[in-house]
């Protein structure tokens, strides 16, 4: 914007007259602008100044300079907790359920047509569905829990496993669960990708002396499918970044030992639960410049790919 | 049609040097994958089918022994009991979902054709932003959301379960990436037979759009459907059919049965507009590719 201004200076007559010109591109946008900037821009730019206050909601912000930020990295343990918890749940699900996506899209692909709108449902189904309690079921402590029930009559363990209070095990549990639910956008993208490819790609990659799919993969699909790539991959940041859902509703809020506390449960606890509104903009702010920076991180790993 | 079909598929897999066998390693490999996916699915459907004796026997069952719809029955009846009728809360969900689709995709679709096809000042900028809000669309900006709509006036408003999700970022950018696949030459035609931007819009591009509508009518569907009324809105007669099923899962009275009741009923709805809307896209795809 900048750029433009400072170029339509000289000629600012020029300016007028090609917005004059567009009216009818601005008059399309404005619907979606104008609630896009009151309900995404405004609540973003909102939450920096906001980290600089101390808000309940009830009086007037007050400001009081960097406390919230002082407060998070020297004194509020459970957040430095939380910062290891993330990363830790962001390392380990952000690159998996990519991996996933990709796999299993190109998997599918692979198989009839009608087989593969079964296979998409059934591995899409899982991020349309609330069912934690099922999972409580599953990983319950005593031996009514499936897996206990299961792992006993194996005779690999004889005592039942507390999964979800055990903070050895909670945060393993709300990966497993997290990766179960995460097959959602990115993965829609990445089988509409792999749909796009020309067959008849595949047939000239094959009297070119390509044979096995594995090498289609490497030469042909990823190459093709950048943006698709790129678009899975932001999809993936953010739910691995704000995942905290998950782990409330799985092993309870606060959980054991704070180990599935992540730092989005943490803005959760500040914002709902205590109504301090300015410390969760400062945790949320923080979020943003984290999601932000790796973010760039990927796109100027893809961008070979990217156009 | 599917005869020929698959007649062809052969026929290229042959071309393409593929083997029937690996085909058939890569079915076995999903359907074993796909039961592991679908297991916790399965669970929630055989416990709400279960009676209550049959919720703690030991080993736990992996099927019901007397199927029973119960639950489902206890589900209907306490959200009756409440002090607003049940067909108050379908309305308000027709009401949300609705609304929310319709405004979302042609806001978004409206949109995405200037921001895909028109250069004009501040149309860059318009695109990287929307590129980096796809980031900020999640629950992290929901505290701040609620700062800005308690302001507005619109806490325990019905509209709070509508306006926030009208403009979507990623509906936005799934059609932006879409309609540039349209040629230049298809627009500028029908702009030299003097057809105004508005018009090209809805008569000759969102009409061949019909994959990217679906992926948006799915997502937007979804979204709408699972909102979690209860912190916008604070009055009986405002809150949708899976708020007040989820109510009834957290209330004291619940069993474990009830809430495999009240998970399975939200999940249906989605489910179908799924099924429906994909079998669109494979079939709108499929169209596609017989025309070259």
């Amino acid at each position: 914007m900048a750029k433009e201004i400072r170029s339509a200076a000289g000629k600012k007559r020029g300016l007028w007259k090609s917005v004059k010109q567009n009216r009818a591109c601005y008059l399309m946008l404005a619907p979606f602008m104008l609630f896009f900037i009151v309900f995404t821009v405004i609540p973003v730019a909102m939450s920096l100044p906001m980290g600089f206050t101390d808000f309940d909601m009830v009086q007037k912000p007050k400001y009081v300079g960097l406390s919230n930020y002082t407060t998070l990295f020297l004194s509020d343990k459970v957040f430095i907790r939380s910062i290891r918890v993330t990363l830790i749940f962001a390392l380990l699900t952000g690159p998996i359920s990519f991996a996933l996506c990709f796999l299993l899209a190109w998997l599918i692909n692979e198989l009839p047509g009608k087989l593969r709108t079964l296979f998409t449902l059934i591995f899409y189904i899982p991020s349309m569905a609330s069912i934690y309690f099922v999972w409580q079921i599953i990983f319950s402590g005593d031996m009514n829990g499936y897996l206990n029930s299961f792992l006993m009559e194996l005779g690999i363990t004889t005592e039942p496993i507390q999964w979800l209070t055990d903070s050895r095990y909670v945060l393993g549990v709300t990966i497993v669960v997290q990766l179960w639910i995460s097959l959602g956008a990115g993965f829609l993208a990445l089988r509409a990708g792999f749909q796009n490819i020309d067959r008849s790609l595949y047939e000239a990659a094959a009297i070119e002396g390509l044979h096995s799919r594995w090498q289609e993969l490497i030469y042909i699909v990823i190459p093709s499918m950048g943006p698709q790539l790129m678009f899975a991959a932001v999809m993936q940041i953010v739910g691995s970044f704000t995942a905290g859902a998950v782990a409330q509703n799985l092993v309870g809020f606060p959980s054991t030992d704070y180990r599935a506390h992540t730092i989005m449960t943490h803005a959760y606890d500040y914002g709902w639960v205590r109504y301090e509104m300015g410390y969760a903009s400062a945790i949320c702010t923080l979020l943003f410049i984290a999601m932000y920076i790796c973010n760039r991180l990927i796109s100027r790993g893809l961008s070979k790919y990217n156009d | 049609m599917a005869q020929t079909d698959i007649r062809k598929l052969k026929a290229s897999n042959r071309r393409a040097g593929r083997k029937i066998r690996g085909t058939v390693a890569i079915a076995v490999l999903l359907t074993v994958l796909g039961i592991f996916m679908l297991f916790p699915i399965y669970l929630a459907v055989m416990m709400s089918v279960k009676p209550v004796e049959e919720l703690f026997i030991f080993p736990p069952k992996l099927y019901a022994l007397r199927p029973t719809l119960d639950n489902y029955r206890d589900l209907f009846d306490a959200m009756h009991q409440n002090r607003v009728p049940f067909s108050r809360y379908v309305f308000n969900s027709v009401m949300v979902t609705v609304s929310v689709t319709v405004l979302q995709c042609v806001f978004a679709s409206m949109a995405a054709f200037v921001l895909a096809k028109c250069r004009f000042p501040g149309s860059k900028l318009i695109n990287s932003i929307i590129v980096i809000s796809l980031l900020y669309q999640s629950n992290v900006i929901y505290i701040m959301q609620y700062v800005v709509m308690s302001k507005m006036g619109l806490i325990d408003d019905p509209l709070a379960l509508i306006l926030p999700s009208v403009a979507s970022p990623l509906a936005l950018f799934l059609m932006r990436q879409s309609m540039s696949q349209i040629p230049d030459s298809i627009i500028e035609a029908a702009k030299v037979d003097g057809a105004g931007l508005f018009r090209i819009c809805w008569q000759i591009v969102i009409p061949n759009q019909k994959p990217a509508l679906m992926t948006l009518i799915i997502f937007a569907f979804q979204a709408s459907w699972n909102i979690q009324s209860g912190s916008l809105v604070f009055q009986e007669q405002y809150k949708t059919l899976t708020t007040a099923a989820a109510q009834v899962a957290t209330s004291g009275m619940a069993r474990a049965g009830v809430a495999s009741a009240v998970s399975v009923f939200i999940l249906v709805p989605p489910v179908i507009v799924f099924i429906l809307a994909q079998r669109h896209v494979i079939e709108t795809m499929a169209h596609s590719g017989i025309k070259e």
